[in-house]
């Protein structure tokens, strides 16, 4: 019999919670154990970033991480990438503006990926953010539409006054 | 594919560890930043019977810096080093190599220690800490010990870490006086594995030339390749003919094994041009430095 962890995460601000094995992927566990299906997992070792998530604010592959690891810490999910009203995120709002995604299978880990990215660096020149994607794969777009809706987004959170 | 089941270890502290460890032996595995551990596991290339988590011991969370050198304890991540501004004051080799470990995200979450102690030969750090000649510090229930980096590397992933030991810290030497460090590499795609990477120091005397210059090479054998090049370049001028021409003795040491991503000969031409570049890249610093 396979022993079961609590893990009690928050995500996207809502405390969840539940038992586990230890070897339950956080993938997984958000996908499978609370039913927020909006991180994709692609590769499911690290090299495609369709799994990522904020831990604590910084991006990570949430297929390289164990749930029962990061028990007590807070997510965010692609779902949480969203304005304060529940409307379109400036990244989700700019890869719609930019055509930033055509099948949509990697677009979670880039949203995710760019959200933090530009907390950090809200004026990135059209090289930084081909450099700031370059960790996620999309085998539809090209890029170029996504390099697009970086600078986009920046733009979005711009206009709206975003603190920086 | 999923890991296989493991049991998980939650030590409160490093004693704890080491009991847990030595209880364990080699079916257990330490559980840092998991950024080479998980994918193994879940490509069931590893199958740990144990895994204790050492990611809440806050005892092995310092950056430490002193005049001497940089200590890093075992769940520093690569990214929280590599932004470290008094790290870089005092080694900036390693935030130039560290921008070179996969992605930023993996950074995240991926630590400096783990990554020298998994030893893959493709590993920037492992070449860092073997040209710096940094040491790390091991502990078991049977005490602490430290490792020179010349002895720490015995072969492709692996080092001088037994089962019973927990990696606590690695220690990086200061940058010396008059000193440039470069570090530069080559691979496929941006964050890949380097098919060649390349770390310098080059020290310059008064009429700047060169006073002694090392490198440090990856990916091009099972261990970090450290060459010191100050028998033939102490008092010569720093300049990219003579760069070139002990580039052209390093390529000659080197006996690469080729793969799927690289031939040996591609990989030693690699280390030849990278060489060259890295000296005349840390001598470019060095410059800095004695202004």
């Amino acid at each position: 019999m396979t022993e079961l962890h609590t893990v009690e995460l928050t995500v996207n601000g809502v405390p969840r919670a539940a038992n586990v094995p230890a070897r339950r992927l956080l993938s997984d566990f958000l996908r499978h154990d609370l039913g927020l299906t909006g991180t994709h997992v692609g590769c499911e070792h690290g090299v495609c970033g369709a799994c990522t998530v904020l831990v604590e604010g910084a991006p990570m592959r949430s297929c390289l991480l164990f749930a029962v690891s990061v028990d007590g810490a807070s997510i965010t999910t692609v779902e949480g990438c969203t304005g304060p009203g529940g409307e379109l995120g400036p990244v989700q709002q700019a890869f719609l503006d930019c055509h930033g995604l055509q099948c949509g299978f990697c677009t979670p880990g880039f949203v995710t990926t760019i959200t933090a990215y530009l907390d950090e660096n809200p004026n990135p020149t059209q090289d930084e953010a081909r450099h700031a994607i370059a960790g996620n794969l999309c085998r539809c777009t090209g890029y170029q539409n996504i390099v697009a809706s970086v600078l986009r987004a920046a733009e979005i959170r711009r206009e709206a006054g975003v603190k920086t | 594919m999923k890991p296989p089941p493991f049991v998980y270890h939650r030590p409160r502290d490093v004693d704890e560890a080491l009991d847990t460890l030595a209880e364990i032996g080699s079916d257990g595995k330490i559980l840092a930043g998991g950024q080479s551990l998980v994918p193994l596991m879940s490509m069931r290339l590893a199958a740990p019977a144990h895994l204790i988590d050492i990611n809440r011991l806050s005892e092995l969370a310092g950056i430490r810096t002193g005049h001497d050198g940089v200590e890093v304890g075992a769940i520093v991540r690569h990214a929280q080093l590599e932004r470290d501004d008094a790290a870089f004051a005092t080694q900036p080799l390693l935030r130039q190599a560290l921008q070179f470990v996969a992605h930023p995200t993996v950074r995240n979450r991926g630590t400096s220690v783990g990554s020298l102690a998994h030893a893959d030969p493709a590993g920037e750090l492992t070449a860092v800490l073997a040209l710096l000649g940094g040491r790390m510090t091991l502990r078991s229930t049977d005490g602490e010990r430290t490792v020179a980096a010349a002895d720490f590397f015995l072969g492709p992933l692996e080092s001088a870490v037994k089962p019973t030991d927990l990696a606590t810290s690695a220690f990086f030497p200061a940058l010396a006086p008059r000193t440039g460090a470069a570090w530069t590499e080559v691979s496929r795609r941006n964050g890949d594995y380097a098919i060649c990477g390349v770390g310098a120091l080059v020290t310059l005397d008064d009429d700047r030339r060169v006073a002694s210059a090392k490198v440090g090479l990856i990916s091009v054998g099972p261990t970090p390749v450290v060459a010191d090049l100050s028998e033939p370049l102490t008092g010569q001028p720093a300049d990219a003919a003579v760069f070139d021409e002990a580039a052209q003795l390093i390529q000659d040491t080197l006996d690469p094994e080729p793969d799927i991503h690289a031939t040996a000969e591609y990989r030693r031409h690699l280390a030849g041009v990278l060489t060259a570049r890295a000296l005349l890249e840390a001598t470019n610093r060095a410059v800095e430095a004695t202004k």
